[in-house]
């Protein structure tokens, strides 16, 4: 908004507000606000031109923490306040934090409708597949059968993939990483940052007090290589601590994990972020059911497709070109006698 | 004309009459009554309006659900209401005539489409005999006019369908009353030629049709002569038709400009509110931004980031829908932005009488939030002041930071009237500034900005909008410090946040004129005080009270929180206060609780206005009469 110049240079620090976190010790979010601050000086932006939105949860105290705009505001709603911030001022870099509960419960309709307009914001979900701000009620990423205070027989609710879910409101942009490893969340989110329109990002986060060390059976350094798939863009999508393990589409059409040594490397699937059908990507998304399993993080999908605020924006521009607005001539657009 | 008055005499000189279009909801009766009542705008005459439709779009053809009428009342002075008898009912069918006949005056003209007075639609419509033959309505002046077969005679000759020329019957009606109050017919024709130009088989079939119904009051020797009602002496100015919607939004566009800030609308389509979010897009050259949202709240949402981002927001909406919004006007007023909440009343509770006025949801914009979250209200009156409602619903919201409510309703939002169209220069001032420099020092001397240190004279805090360097700053729903707008769970500071943000909307009372008061004002035996659409049908009942010798007062507000500081001396003085409201009496609650006075309700939840004569009637049988 103010100048072309380029932002100054900053550090870390300097996007850190005042205030003093107050997640529990050990909460995941601390090394996501880690990552982000450490991330931001790199990105090429001003403080003042950020904004960070977020709804009600662990994760939406966020804003309160970076030294930016942002504002707190109402369970479930952040996406569509970003997209009247984003939609008025195209200028503004504007992220959304939120949680499980928080975009996929009682937020769903915001955060796919946001996603199929493809708004320009970026929107982190911090997944800890629990209600922590409520003090340990299932959510709707968490597993069946899950025994909380409100399921004290075992959740019967089936979760939510929110890959997949985003995948299926054709997100632009759809990836996922983990609080375990920052250098994997500060690339990912930078890809994030650098998209043009929706971009959703999965960050699997632990919730140490409610839920703790749901991840660790996927996310700690010693399951790392054998359960984590990296996807990177125009490579084999090959782990395990020899990459010894590859995902290939069967006869079926589904994508499946296998050894490589069974199918030869020839076989494995070359990961495509850029295709125009999610269907592949959305495939990828089902290989694993939970952090349970073999998980594929990175970028599931990165494709261009106009979004709403620039959009808007040139409707507006074109209309204006064909003459500004006058007000005294709106009045006297319809019929008029005089007395 | 000359060629008429040389067969029948000249037309006989009416002061006012009452026309009601009825038909079924395919029949064009709305399109019908709109332009009869353009053409009668732009001859000079005084107008008021009342469409009334079924909320289905097309209820089974000839039923009585599916009855759609246009009532218009014009006139030779200033009139205030839509009538409260119609003088002429054009029914097109049995159905129509069967539902509107009641409303019409004793002796009445009805003008009906012989037509379609056939077996299965005298059945549909619930007649055993046709009322055309069994003598039913010898006390009315009857027309039978086979409508249908003279439109499809008129347009045979242009090659159309039976069944697509069956569809410009409407315009042979229109015709034929224009024809009978002698309405200049180059405005309907100028009408139809632009607006059927991309279809000119259907342009050239109205054309014909409207030619042929005009034509047949002339030259049948059915009518002995037609009537004219003289311009009316309005104040000098330039005059359109508007309706409440469209000046709403054109109030709204106004205000943008008038605050230099540009609009956005955060809206969900609802009746009868879309039609505002429907005119605002069509307004790109204005840079309005308009978002049809996924939601009510998420129409709400946009619009308050809009607003954080330094737009004029703004959400539009019926009843249920500011419902759906009411937690996110908590967020705005602990937000302390501005913000305009549109409601354009309907019948309810629930989908109710999506269609229908009412004006039910006073209470609901008072107190129909979680805890204490004053929101300032401003309500409309006649379709016109739809505008300048809106201009003053967005200068509250801005000069405060704010939300503010503003309340339509049904029948402002689908009546029409002439409007004086105002001189630029005759509209406020309402333009903003934006913080630019921090405002507060801390100990160690170092400058900083403090988004709720607030302006002392309004209490309303400082406007920093993203992209202001050095003045980045975090709200957000959770209680906030004074001052400093940082997170406080601090209990003397909540409470002393409670009572800033009520001072704040109770100090606008400065800010807006005395209560409007017009009749008895010195000596009035009773004071009526309404608010919103009533407004012209108290008008009417207390000149008409007067008339006969008794001494009312009226009272009318547009702002309803806070109320006007002489509020409380103005319900003092008289030694009674009546309140007419289309809801059970929620002012009159409001007042009582306030002023401690025994204001009396008189109330209406029927889907219509008011009329004058209802009104006259309970005002005089207050008086004891």
């Amino acid at each position: 908004m103010t100048d072309l110049l380029p932002p100054p240079t900053t550090t870390p620090k300097d996007w850190a507000s005042d205030q003093e976190p107050r997640w529990c010790p050990g909460c995941g979010d601390y090394s996501i606000l880690k990552a982000v601050q450490t991330m931001m000086p790199g990105l090429g932006v001003s403080r003042e031109d950020t904004v960070f939105v977020s709804g009600i949860g662990c994760a939406a105290r966020f804003p309160y923490y970076m030294n930016t705009y942002g504002m707190h505001t109402i369970h479930g709603r952040a996406p569509a306040i970003a997209t009247g911030l984003a939609m008025a001022r195209p200028d503004l870099d504007v992220w959304v934090v939120t949680g499980d509960g928080d975009a996929l419960s009682i937020g769903g309709n915001h955060l796919i409708h946001a996603l199929r307009r493809n708004i320009d914001i970026t929107i982190v979900l911090f997944n800890n597949q629990i209600y922590g701000l409520t003090k340990g009620q299932y959510s709707p990423t968490s597993e069946i059968g899950k025994v909380t205070k409100s399921t004290p027989f075992g959740s019967l609710d089936h979760p939510f993939n929110p890959v997949s879910l985003a995948l299926g409101a054709e997100a632009s942009f759809v990836a996922r990483t983990h609080d375990m490893d920052r250098a994997h969340m500060v690339e990912t989110l930078e890809r994030a940052h650098a998209h043009r329109g929706a971009a959703f990002v999965e960050v699997y986060q632990n919730c140490n007090v409610f839920n703790d060390g749901a991840f660790e059976g996927i996310t700690s350094r010693a399951n790392r290589d054998s359960m984590l798939i990296p996807l990177v863009h125009g490579e084999p999508i090959r782990f395990g601590p020899d990459k010894e393990k590859g995902v290939v589409l069967d006869g079926q059409g589904r994508a499946r994990i296998v050894d490589v040594a069974d199918v030869g490397p020839d076989s494995v699937l070359v990961h495509d972020e850029a295709r125009a059908e999610p269907g592949l990507a959305f495939m990828l998304s089902r290989l694993s059911s939970g952090p349970h399993e073999p998980t594929p993080v990175g970028v599931f999908r990165a494709v261009d497709r106009p979004h709403y605020g620039s959009e808007t924006s040139r409707q507006i521009e074109a209309a204006v070109q064909r003459g500004v607005g006058d007000l005294n001539a709106l009045l006297h657009s319809r019929p008029t006698w005089t007395v | 004309m000359v060629d008429t008055a040389a067969r029948s005499g000249a037309p006989e000189q009416l002061d006012r009459v009452i026309v009601r279009f009825a038909g079924d909801s395919g029949d064009g009766m709305q399109l019908t009554g709109e332009r009869f009542t353009t053409t009668s705008a732009l001859f000079g005459n005084d107008i008021a309006t009342l469409p009334e439709f079924p909320a289905e779009i097309r209820a089974p053809a000839g039923t009585l659900a599916g009855v759609s009428a246009f009532q218009v009342h014009i006139s030779d002075h200033e009139i205030t209401t839509p009538g409260d008898a119609p003088n002429v009912l054009v029914a097109m069918n049995p159905a129509a005539l069967r539902s509107e006949l009641g409303k019409l005056e004793g002796g009445g003209t009805i003008i009906v489409n012989t037509d379609s007075f056939d077996e299965r639609n005298l059945t549909k419509a619930g007649y055993r005999a046709n009322p055309l033959a069994d003598g039913s309505l010898d006390t009315y002046s009857l027309y039978e006019v086979p409508m249908t077969s003279l439109t499809k005679e008129a347009v045979a000759p242009l090659g159309v369908k039976p069944r697509d020329a069956e569809r410009s019957k409407n315009f042979f009606a229109l015709g034929l009353v224009s024809w009978m109050y002698t309405r200049p017919v180059e405005p309907t024709l100028d009408w139809i030629e632009s607006r059927f130009a991309a279809r000119p088989q259907v342009r050239d079939a109205n054309v014909a049709a409207f030619k042929a119904g005009h034509a047949f009051g002339e030259t049948a020797e059915l009518f002995d002569h037609p009537f004219s009602v003289k311009p009316a002496r309005l104040a000098p100015g330039t005059y359109t038709n508007i309706n409440g919607n469209t000046a709403l939004a054109w109030g709204l566009i106004a205000a943008s400009e008038l605050s230099r800030l540009p609009l956005f609308l955060g809206s969900y389509p609802i009746t009868p509110a879309s039609d505002i979010l429907h005119e605002l897009s069509k307004h790109k050259d204005f840079g309005v931004r308009t978002l049809q949202a996924e939601d009510e709240i998420a129409g709400i949402g946009a619009a308050l980031g809009a607003a954080f981002a330094g737009h004029l927001g703004v959400t539009t909406t019926s009843g249920p829908g500011i419902a759906l919004k009411s937690e996110t006007m908590g967020l705005a007023v602990s937000m302390e932005l501005p913000l305009v909440i549109i409601d354009i009343q309907r019948g309810g509770p629930s989908t109710g009488l999506p269609t229908k006025t009412e004006a039910a949801d006073l209470l609901q914009a008072m107190y129909g939030r979680h805890g204490e979250s004053p929101i300032p209200i401003v309500a409309a009156y006649t379709p016109s002041h739809c505008f300048d409602a809106a201009i003053e619903a967005a200068r509250i919201a801005l000069r405060y930071r704010t939300p503010v409510i503003l309340l339509s309703d049904g029948y402002l939002a689908n009546g029409s009237e002439p409007w004086r169209l105002p001189e630029l220069s005759e509209l406020p001032d309402i333009s903003v500034t934006f913080a630019t420099e921090p405002n507060h020092t801390n100990p160690d001397g170092s400058r900083v900005f403090w988004p709720y240190l607030r302006d002392p004279e309004t209490l309303a805090r400082p406007w920093a909008v993203p992209g202001t360097p050095g003045l980045e700053h975090r709200i957000g729903g959770i209680e906030k410090e004074d001052g400093s707008g940082n997170i406080s769970y601090e209990p003397a500071n909540h409470e002393r946040m409670v009572h800033l943000r009520a001072e704040r909307v109770r100090r606008i009372a400065d800010d807006i004129p005395p209560t409007m008061l017009r009749g008895d004002v010195e000596d009035a035996e009773v004071l009526v005080l309404g608010w919103g659409s009533t407004w012209g049908a108290i008008d009417g009942a207390v000149d008409r009270c007067r008339a006969r010798g008794r001494r009312v007062a009226h009272a009318h507000l547009v702002h309803l929180n806070p109320f006007p500081r002489d509020l409380g001396d103005v319900v003092r003085r008289y030694p009674r206060v009546v309140v007419p409201e289309m809801n059970l009496g929620q002012l009159t609650r409001l007042v009582r609780a306030e002023f401690l006075v025994d204001a009396r309700s008189i109330t209406k939840v029927q889907g219509v206005p008011f009329t004058a004569s209802e009104l006259e009637a309970a005002i005089l049988k207050e008086l004891g009469d």
